[in-house]
């Protein structure tokens, strides 16, 4: 489980001189569920296009079972990508583009027949194989490109933001049968997407990537409870980061009040970014919390309330399933586990400055512990 | 005010110089002084002197359609991977003849290969043998696939641009080296492009005249040129049967474009949204 499938030593990508990617270290196990993550343009496409083989890296390596892939085409690679709009061929059934890749592997016919029928299957497409391409739904479109892709028993399945095109309610649904798949057939797979929740439900591991440099690497649970800078924080669910300062292992200060909390290691009256998770945060009476604050709105989300409380400082944002009316003086209670320390970035809205600052350590991204 | 208001002028047009023509052509082509009758037809489809000359004009279209196919997909190809900027450069090339009168070009290919022409003098230049060009079959064969290979090469070209990338990626991903792809996805996918280019080249081809008379020297009659010379050479008295021929050609490019409407929607059902 702990192999090395794929290597990728000191990408960089440029596009008339601009990064497009920097400084790119990353282990992929071999059975894993890894997903690449970050808004539109952080590169993350780039990254799943190199493996492919359709764009080649300005500098670096990419490795494979400890082969150099970077100078083999994309027909000689044993990855196959189900592509982002699925690039169906439209002069072709659905059997036809699943036993595409077959058919120029010249495998005999009983066999392609077998293969595509079991695909069929998988896909939960029997019966689908004489229809036309046009003639399918988004959802059935997306499941043949998968079945295409998955039928020629590649190592690595590359998947490019497959679910963008669906609506909320087949997408939640395809998002289970993809991990029900993956784990069955026990492929690697490499996943593209901007959608957090969607990283979060999926992945084993989980690479944040921002502006062509990799953020942070790690399980879904380290990613949302340990961001390692504010883009991760921001960009995995909701939070609340404030300015503070590490008094002591243990102990934080902001905004006037002294805390518990569970980290430590930083040096003495250190600055520092608290993370806390709206979530983490509980409402009580003023009397009982040394923040107190006015609910300034709230907002219904279905499961919870989002509240906005002014305190003295700093607005807080809160989510609760017991009702506060607008107006009313709470008290803020934060729990030592529901604070996060992050070592204090450079600019408050650091991101826009990461590439150029290197503020994030390399030499920690590139360690392969971390992901192991 | 309704809207097909404006489609009035066109419809006046259509009837003026579509329409009309082609109902005279029709009432001549059953007539015949002023009393109908299908003997113009009969004599036309029977006539020893006729139907060889539109066997010919109908050999020399499709040779003509396969030798700018031949020429045309690899010239469009080649365009679909030029950067734009040169792509239009060149494909403006290819165009700018086309503003010239068809007359003029064929004309000019006369110049061209003439005993004493420009492609002899340079011969002779090089003290090789000067060669019999003009009025010869190959002239005739040139003058067409000049004519109407822009034709040909414009309708694939487009469709080859509009030719989604990730389908020739899908195809490499897929473990189709170049000539696979290019056989398997790429060649499937732009056959409607190649059917409307043949439609566009077939049609004119079988109907034309004047390029074998100017290249051929009247040797070599194709079907338009007859049809010329009934109205021309033989004045009123050649109105039936010259309208007879019409009407024949008429059918038969009515018979062609079925046959490519038919190709092309299947290449479309196939080639899915490309159109």
């Amino acid at each position: 489980m702990s192999k090395h499938l794929i290597e990728l030593v000191n990408i960089r990508k440029s596009y008339d001189g601009e990064d497009a990617l920097r400084n790119i270290n990353l282990y992929i196990r071999d059975g894993e569920f890894l997903t690449l993550l970050g808004p539109s343009g952080c590169g993350k496409t780039t990254m799943l296009r190199i493996i492919a083989g359709f764009v080649m890296p300005t500098e670096g390596q990419v490795y494979m079972e400890e082969k150099d892939l970077v100078s083999i085409p994309p027909y000689k690679r044993r990855v196959n990508t189900v592509f982002q709009k699925y690039a169906l061929f439209p002069h072709l059934n659905v059997f036809d583009n699943i036993a595409f890749g077959l058919k120029i592997q010249k495998l005999p016919k009983t066999e392609i027949e077998t293969r595509v029928n079991e695909m069929l299957e998988l896909v939960n497409l029997k019966g689908y194989g004489k229809r036309w391409i046009e003639q399918l739904s988004g959802g059935q479109q997306q499941r043949v490109a998968i079945a295409r892709a998955l039928v020629n028993r590649p190592q690595v399945l590359l998947l490019d933001e497959p679910l963008g095109a669906l609506d909320l309610k087949l997408r939640k649904g395809m998002q289970l049968e993809l991990k029900r798949m993956q784990q069955r057939l026990g492929i690697t797979f490499i996943y593209v997407t901007h959608d957090q929740e969607e990283a979060l439900t999926m992945s084993d591991t989980i690479v944040v990537m921002n502006e062509g440099v990799i953020q942070q690497i790690g399980t879904p649970t380290d990613i949302y409870n340990e961001p390692k800078n504010i883009f991760v924080a921001k960009f995995i669910g909701e939070s609340n980061i404030v300015p503070g300062e590490m008094l002591e292992d243990y102990k934080v200060r902001f905004y006037g009040n002294v805390y518990e909390c569970v980290d430590k290691g930083f040096p003495k009256n250190q600055p520092v970014d608290v993370v806390v998770r709206p979530e983490d945060i509980d409402i009580v009476a003023p009397e009982a919390a040394k923040l107190t604050g006015v609910v300034r709105s709230v907002l219904f989300m279905g499961v919870h309330y989002e509240f906005r409380v002014e305190c003295a400082d700093f607005t807080w944002t809160v989510h609760s399933t017991d009702y506060v009316p607008v107006g009313q003086n709470v008290g803020l209670i934060i729990l030592p586990d529901a604070i996060h320390i992050m070592n204090k970035s450079v600019t408050p809205d650091a991101m826009e400055l990461s590439v150029e600052d290197e503020d994030i350590d390399p030499e920690e991204e590139t360690e392969p512990e971390e992901e192991i | 005010m309704k809207r097909s208001v404006f489609s009035y002028p066109y419809i006046v047009w259509m009837v003026i110089f579509i329409l009309s023509p082609m109902l005279l052509i029709v009432y001549y082509a059953f007539s015949s002084g002023g009393a109908l009758t299908f003997a113009n037809i009969r004599d036309a489809l029977s006539s020893e002197t006729y139907m060889p000359v539109l066997l010919r004009s109908v050999i020399v279209a499709l040779e003509a359609t396969a030798i700018c196919i031949a020429l045309g997909y690899p010239i469009a190809y080649l365009l679909s991977k030029m950067k734009k900027s040169t792509a239009s450069l060149v494909s403006v090339l290819f165009i700018v003849p086309m503003w010239m009168n068809f007359l003029l070009r064929t004309y000019a290919w006369q110049v061209i290969l003439d005993s004493s022409g420009i492609l002899n003098s340079w011969l002779k230049a090089f003290g090789l043998e000067p060669l019999h060009l003009l009025y010869t079959e190959g002239a005739v064969m040139l003058g067409t696939v000049y004519n109407f290979l822009p034709f040909m090469i414009l309708p694939i070209y487009t469709v080859l641009i509009k030719l989604d990338k990730s389908h020739i990626e899908a195809a490499q991903d897929l473990g189709a080296n170049g000539a696979t792809t290019f056989f398997k996805v790429v060649l499937p996918l732009s056959m409607p492009g190649v059917i409307s280019g043949i439609t566009m080249v077939f049609i004119p081809a079988i109907t034309t005249f004047a390029i074998s008379r100017l290249l051929g020297g009247g040797k070599y009659m194709l079907y338009g040129d007859l049809i010329e010379n009934q109205f021309i050479t033989l004045g009123v008295n050649g109105w039936n049967a010259g309208s007879a021929l019409s009407f024949i050609l008429l059918v038969l490019v009515v018979i062609s474009m079925v046959i490519m409407r038919r190709a092309e929607r299947e290449a479309g059902e196939e080639g899915s949204k490309l159109w």
